[in-house]
């Protein structure tokens, strides 16, 4: 009989260039993980490393020697001896202008802070387009008592609708809709979650980049003004209920937990919880004062 | 499985197996986490088989739902065992190697044809021969179980029938082959490590082997009761007979979730003296002498808990407990100071420590190790060793190293309380994915998926009783009866029904349920009890 | 798959609807009712989930048969298909063809794309504005909407029929020329086009002043039977397949190399080399694709090959799939274009009873058959992985290449996709011989092409000439431009071409000729402009176009096409003075993004024509 030790596929090492700079990268990476490799920090958007790339946002593009196009680093594999530029003319209009376009059409104020970093790093001016630019602004949908949906701040990185499917969750409570930019993120006719296919796991928050998707928690208390990140630890624990083992992060703000999430390296979550683990909290903060 | 008592595989295996046989367990509710390793193995390509007497959501994802009758799952074991023997697909030179007792298996398996099988599970017999001939004939496969195996009076015989399955064909020891029971709880599996069973001391070691004794009575200066002790059951049943007159009870609900809840009250009730430790003032708690508010394990106080991979992870300190509550170690030590034994003030780690220098599967995890690596699985025997991916590679190595492993005779065993003309309607119980046992943690969250309890019903069996869809009935096995409303559920068949034990206080499921139990675990069969169904105009009662 | 359906239940056409594409259900699992063996066994898994791809023709069924696409049909579909209703609901709001609210039964579409603009069609919309009312509003059970080119650009100004739901049977019919009378009355319920036995196709153009001897892809059309078989057969059809059979699939896949053929859906990639890495694909099965969803605006070449010689597509694809090892093929039409599809399905089904197609095909032992597949309304699904998502029930949205289809094409298999007149010219090639085929044309640009003349020529139509033929001299075979007027410009390649001037005339027609000048022969698109065109008209339609194509999937083509319509209209529609410089420098910048940054060639082009016209034409000068 076989030695039953799994030990993964064997990989060879390639030589790529990158902004002139000659490295060695293991076959099977993406550009993007030869960029990081170099310490080049390259804007992704679309991108997580849980999640299938889909390479929609289009900010992470290279140059490659060779190709007519432009090519998203964050799927496109290192082939040998390719000749890459991450930050030739060509790549800095186009991640410019995909921030632009995104920040004339989108609500981002509330993406993590190194996406407003890339912002004044290619000059990004999303004004530029003028008053009049189409928007996809509409009111934050309230349905259920866990989770908000607020679609102006929807980029359309496809994220979401990845965890809630394939990728994680197979719920498929959310797909994208509609074509172009009309395009958004809608269960079936646009009814509301308690009425869609959706199990409240939450992992679409998870990995959710603009603040679109949040919990109500963090929602309602942002809108009285009291969220405030600078009051909050997180501490790692594994959840209370099954027997499955997954890693919690619990967001504590005035000793109470305002947000649960897990670590995306965790080999028994990728990140992605059920509805007990991300939002059955409660019960520990509910004792003591009844 | 033979001798360590914990699930052989990783969850990443379920993702590179080639079938899973998932048997009694509806882990797309109960266990949602592990379902995504698992439906990333079916996207993989991996074939899905679910014996279920529900279609539940899992059996949804399934290439074949074999919807057994309750209580007939080693008639379908031992059944698809003699196809996989007549089909020559046993693997001989495994069981010659590796394991034990395999004539008197195959003997006890032959009477079990697939038109005896069909009868007692209700299966086609044709369905049966093809999910036998796939475990077979496949290379890589995992059986993985929860509570649909082991809520049973013989669930201990319902596990050894499908371990039987697995030696047959080795598929044990192989990477993406295995037996994985699922737990329930986030620390059962951790619980059974510590020694928290009757027979076991820390690192499941033989209470009643003195040469696994000895360690500990040297580390803790005192002798160890040499003999095993009760499990919850025999504990019940000692009170009955009015010898057990005190308990200690630690984070459990038995007024609530013992099966035949009224006994359980009556019991607890009676006894000289009862101290309930939980973070709840539980129904448990409401007749308990003394209540010690405790920490939350998992958010306000630090340790360890050990998962269905036989993962041991630390559990963190993130909140203040309540004014009063405290630590389980510091209530414990505080207890032992008063009772004589001084044993200061010891951290979780401290604590921890002395465990691994006791358990040899736990002694390589040391905390900075468990932080490091996201946890370790165990065995773990140095702090150089990485932790076992699966157990049992030994047997795959000429000359099998340890003792081999034994086949059991094991013989299909209808469940206890019977269906009869008065009783007609098989319940059965389970969960539902937002809640947790009897409620008291998930009660607290509002969940948008909550229903209120019903008790499930196919629609043909309302229609035959004149009942309608959300009419309040009575429900009444032989032990009591419950009003609850009906809510139609088109996968049921008739002559199934269903209610879960989540809303003790909307329907007090556990007056339906038995409490026949299975002699070695102590668990009681939930999942099987016979009821009627009546309209409350015409119950005569 | 644990799917959740709270939308009531299906109503009986629906129900009907889709049991006509499935059949019906077996068991309640597969949304049936319960029968006895559901109490104790189901099957499902990927037995169930592999009928995904049957999506789109059971949306069709729901949409032919009920007129919409209600809560209650969507489900019956996903419990029959097990597919999420939210997956099937963002399938069916991609294509323009589904319905998801209630619609009249009766509708018209009226084409305003740049061919039928530059033969009345805004004067047509306008009338019926005022006559019947708004484009989109229902009256009497009948409404009419705008639409992009539908592939009539010969016979413009173009509209489309059709009648759908419980009204009546389900019909669909066009009329070219449109005038206003007559869509008013099919609005009204009468004078229904007829079309299908008793049609016809036009006359064709496919003479060449050198006496039509390079005539060859058309020879059939208008002479030959297009519904029987034995009018093919008469007319030489399938001994091409014979001798590919004797051949052997490498010899045929030489001949196609040595012939130098170039695809003729707009990529122009060699495609003897493309036939030769799917023979050569490790993984099985292959699958071949023929790309009919013809819906570049001002291109029906393709039309007019399917309805006028459906058989030789047949052959040709037989002969892809022998030489490059597919069991299984696919030909996706557009859905504007049932007479093709119903000419191609009655070609299908003769192949089959004759041993053409099927499990011994011609005799060879070999097997071989062909699906049709209808599109929905989408430009996007041209492209070809699109496509293929299109295939498999998905939304139409563009894969990122690599991997390629030879690798790694319709559901994940190595795929041979190939354009409708690519493949009607290996006949000739398996036939004559490579050798004398690459003697044609230019030595780049192998054999003849079909150019679809349109716009304000004497003779639009299909024309087929060898390749290197002048442009001046193909818009002479079309009889030059009217009386007194003179040219402004040259779409050539379509919306997503660019313009040609006066000046540039005499361009040859090759791959490389027209890329000297910096443009594209696309897919044979040559639309002609003279100084009566209404250029800033067409250019806002070329933007509206790609706005309303644009999948959406990535971020330049998705905000870019709608930021370049607006900006245009800024610019030729509202006329803002201020700040115009700005403007065409945004339009610039825009254009480099999207044609740098965006998936599909969708985005690349999306651009092209606009700013073609803004250098070449100067047309934001003024």
């Amino acid at each position: 009989m076989s030695s039953p030790v799994f030990v993964g596929v064997p990989r060879r090492m390639l030589q790529v260039s990158i902004d002139g700079h000659d490295v060695q990268v293991m076959e099977g990476m993406t550009i993007l993980d030869a960029c990081g490799r170099l310490g080049i920090d390259t804007p992704t958007l679309c991108n997580l490393e849980t999640l299938t790339p889909v390479n929609v946002c289009r900010v992470c593009v290279v140059e490659v020697e060779g190709s007519r196009v432009l090519v998203p680093a964050c799927s496109r594999k290192v082939e040998p001896g390719m000749k890459i530029q991450t930050d030739s003319e060509r790549v800095r209009h186009s991640r410019r202008l995909v921030l632009e376009l995104l920040g004339s059409s989108v609500d981002m104020s509330l993406c993590a802070p190194e996406v407003h970093g890339w912002m004044s790093r290619y000059g990004a001016q999303p004004q530029r387009f003028g008053p009049g630019a189409a928007t996809v602004a509409q009111p934050v949908k309230v349905d259920n008592d866990l989770y908000v949906r607020d679609y102006s701040r929807c980029i359309l990185c496809y994220k979401c609708v990845e965890a809630c499917g394939v990728d994680a969750q197979n719920t498929f409570a959310i797909g994208v809709a509609g074509r172009g930019f009309e395009a958004h993120i809608s269960t079936e006719f646009t009814v509301g979650l308690p009425e869609s296919a959706c199990v409240y796991c939450g992992n679409c928050i998870g990995v959710c980049p603009t603040g679109a998707l949040m919990f109500k928690s963090e929602h309602d208390m942002r809108q009285a003004d009291t969220w405030d990140e600078n009051k909050q630890h997180v501490t790692e624990t594994v959840c209370p209920y099954c027997g499955v083992g997954c890693m919690l992060e619990l967001h504590v703000q005035d000793n109470s937990i305002v947000k649960v999430t897990s670590p995306l390296d965790h080999s028994v979550t990728s990140g992605h919880l059920c509805v007990k683990g991300r939002f059955g909290f409660q019960f520990v903060q509910r004792r003591g004062s009844g | 499985m033979f001798g360590a008592g914990g699930g052989t595989s990783s969850y990443r295996e379920a993702e590179e197996t080639d079938l899973v046989l998932l048997w009694g367990s509806n882990a797309r509710e109960t266990h949602p986490i592990f379902f995504h390793h698992l439906l990333r193995g079916v996207r993989n390509g991996a074939r899905l088989v679910a014996v279920d007497p529900r279609r539940t959501t899992s059996a949804e994802w399934a290439d074949l739902w074999l919807g057994i009758d309750v209580g007939s799952d080693i008639a379908l074991a031992n059944a698809m065992a003699r196809e996989i023997i007549h089909a020559g697909l046993a693997d001989r030179e495994f069981i010659a190697r590796a394991t034990t007792g395999y004539d008197d298996y195959a003997k006890c398996v032959e009477p079990y044809t697939l038109e005896r099988a069909e009868a007692e599970t209700g299966v086609s017999a044709a369905a049966i021969r093809e999910v036998a001939l796939e475990y077979g004939r496949t290379d890589r496969a995992m059986i993985c179980w929860t509570l649909g195996i082991t809520e049973h009076h013989n669930a201990v015989d319902n596990v050894l029938a499908l371990i039987n399955l697995a030696l047959l064909t080795g598929k044990v020891g192989r990477y993406g082959c295995g037996l994985n029971p699922l737990r329930g709880q986030n620390n059962v599996q951790g619980g059974g490590d510590m020694g928290a069973i009757p027979n076991r001391l820390p690192g499941f070691q033989d209470v009643e082997d003195p040469e696994k004794r000895a360690p500990f009575e040297k580390a803790w200066k005192a002798v160890v009761p040499p003999k095993r002790g009760y499990h919850l059951s025999q504990m019940f049943e000692s009170m009955e007979r009015g010898e057990m007159k005190a308990v200690y009870i630690v984070g459990e609900n038995p007024a609530r979730s013992e099966a035949d809840q009224t006994r359980a009250v009556r019991l607890l009730s009676s006894l000289d003296h009862l101290v309930v430790q939980d973070i709840f003032l539980t129904q448990t708690a409401e007749l308990a002498h003394v209540v010690l508010p405790a920490a939350a394990g998992w958010a306000e106080s630090d340790g360890t808990v050990t998962s269905s991979e036989r993962r041991v992870q630390r559990v963190r300190r993130a909140l203040d407990p309540p004014a009063g509550a405290r630590d389980d170690i510091e209530i414990i030590s505080e207890l032992a100071r008063r009772l004589g034994c001084d044993w200061g003030q010891p951290t979780a780690e401290q604590v921890w420590d002395e465990c691994r220098s006791l358990s040899p599967m736990h002694t390589g995890m040391a905390y900075a190790r468990l932080d490091e690596l996201g946890g370790i699985q165990w065995p773990c025997p140095d702090e150089s060793h990485p932790g076992t991916q699966f157990l049992h590679a030994r047997l795959w190595k000429d000359p099998v190293e340890g003792p081999r492993a034994p086949f059991s005779v094991v013989e299909h065993d209808p469940p206890v309380d019977k269906l009869t003309e008065e009783f007609p309607i098989r319940l059965t119980t389970g969960r539902r994915l937002d809640s947790f046992n009897t409620g008291v943690q998930t009660g607290a969250y509002s969940s948008p998926l909550r229903q209120r309890e019903a008790l499930l019903l196919s629609p043909a069996d309302g229609a035959r009783l004149g009942i309608a869809d959300g009419e309040r009935v009575r429900a009444s096995s032989r032990r009591g009866s419950v009003e609850v409303p009906v809510r139609f559920d088109a996968t049921l068949r008739p002559g199934l029904a269903f209610l879960t034990l989540h809303f003790p206080d909307q329907v007090a499921t556990n007056v339906l349920t038995i409490d026949a139990t299975d002699p070695k675990s102590g668990t009681a069969e939930f999942k099987a009890s016979a009821i009627r169904v009546d309209k409350l105009s015409t119950s005569v009662s | 798959m644990d799917i959740r359906t709270t939308g009531g239940p299906p109503t009986a056409a629906e129900i009907a609807a889709v049991d006509a594409v499935l059949g019906p259900p077996e068991s309640l699992w597969e949304g049936g009712t319960r029968v006895a063996a559901d109490d104790h066994l189901a099957r499902g898994g990927r037995a169930v989930r592999s009928k995904r791809d049957l999506l789109l023709p059971v949306l069709h069924g729901l949409q032919d048969e009920v007129g919409w696409i209600s809560r209650g049909g969507l489900e019956y579909a996903c419990r029959r298909l097990n597919v999420p209703p939210a997956e099937a609901y963002g399938v069916a709001s991609f294509y323009d063809r589904f319905a998801l609210d209630e619609q009249p039964g009766l509708s018209v579409a009226v084409c305003d794309d740049v061919a039928c603009k530059c033969a009345g069609a805004d004067d047509l919309c306008r009338e019926l504005e005022a006559r019947f009312g708004p484009a989109g509003s229902a009256r009497e059970g009948a409404v009419w909407h705008r639409s992009p080119c539908l592939g009539l650009c010969d016979r413009a100004p173009a509209a489309r029929v059709e009648r759908t739901g419980p009204s009546g049977h389900h019909a669909e019919g066009r009329l070219a020329p449109a005038s206003t009378d007559g869509v008013i009355a099919l609005l009204g319920g009468g004078v229904w086009p007829v079309e299908g036995e008793a049609y016809s196709p036009p006359a064709l153009r496919a003479t060449s002043p050198r006496g039509g001897e390079e005539i060859k892809l058309l020879r059939r059309v208008g002479h030959v039977d297009p519904q029987s078989i034995d009018a093919y057969r008469a007319a030489g059809g399938f001994a091409a397949l014979r001798r590919a059979l004797e051949l052997g699939p490498e010899a045929v896949i030489r001949e196609l190399t040595d012939a130098k053929l170039l695809g003729r859906g707009g990529a122009a990639f060699l495609t003897g080399r493309k036939w030769d890495a799917v023979a050569r694909a490790p993984v099985r099965p292959h699958h071949l694709v023929c790309n009919a969803d013809e819906s570049e605006p001002g291109t029906f070449k393709d039309r007019v090959l399917m309805e006028g010689d459906p058989f030789a597509i047949i052959e040709a694809m037989t002969i892809a799939a022998v030489a490059t090892g597919c069991e299984r093929g696919y030909l996706y039409v557009r859905t504007e274009y049932p007479l093709a599809r119903h000419r191609i399905e009655n070609a299908v089904r003769l192949a089959r009873e004759h041993g053409y197609l099927g499990d011994d095909v011609a005799g060879s032992g070999l097997r071989f058959d062909i699906e049709v597949r209808r599109g929905a309304g989408a430009y996007i699904c041209g492209e070809e992985t699109a496509l293929f998502n299109s295939i498999e029930g998905k939304r139409g949205e563009p894969r990122n290449k690599p991997p390629f289809p030879v690798q790694a094409g319709l559901f994940g298999k190595p795929t041979l996709v190939n354009n409708v007149e690519t493949l009607v010219n290996v006949l000739d090639i398996v036939s004559e011989g490579g050798a004398a085929f690459a003697a044609t044309g230019t030595p780049d640009s192998t054999g003849t092409r079909l150019f679809c003349l349109s716009g304000h020529v004497q003779r639009a139509g299909v024309y087929e000439v060898l390749m290197g033929t002048t442009l001046r001299a193909l818009i002479d075979m079309a009889g030059g431009l009217r009386e007194g007027r003179s040219l402004r410009a040259v779409l050539l390649g379509g919306a997503a071409g660019s313009f040609v001037t006066e000046a540039q005339l005499d361009v040859p027609l090759s791959f490389e000729g027209t890329r000297a000048i910096g443009a594209t022969l696309g897919s044979g698109a040559v639309m002609v402009l003279d100084d009566s065109a209404d250029l800033e008209g067409i250019l806002l339609r070329i933007a509206r176009f790609f706005r309303h194509e644009s999948c959406g999937q990535c971020v330049p083509c998705r905000v870019g096409t709608k930021r370049q319509e607006e900006i245009l209209n800024r610019l030729l529609v509202d006329r803002q003075t201020s700040n115009r410089d700005g403007d065409v420098a945004l339009l610039a910048d825009i254009a480099q993004a999207m044609r740098d940054a965006s998936i599909c060639g969708l985005g690349q082009t999306a651009a092209s024509a606009i700013q073609s016209a803004v250098i070449q034409l100067k047309v934001l000068n003024v």
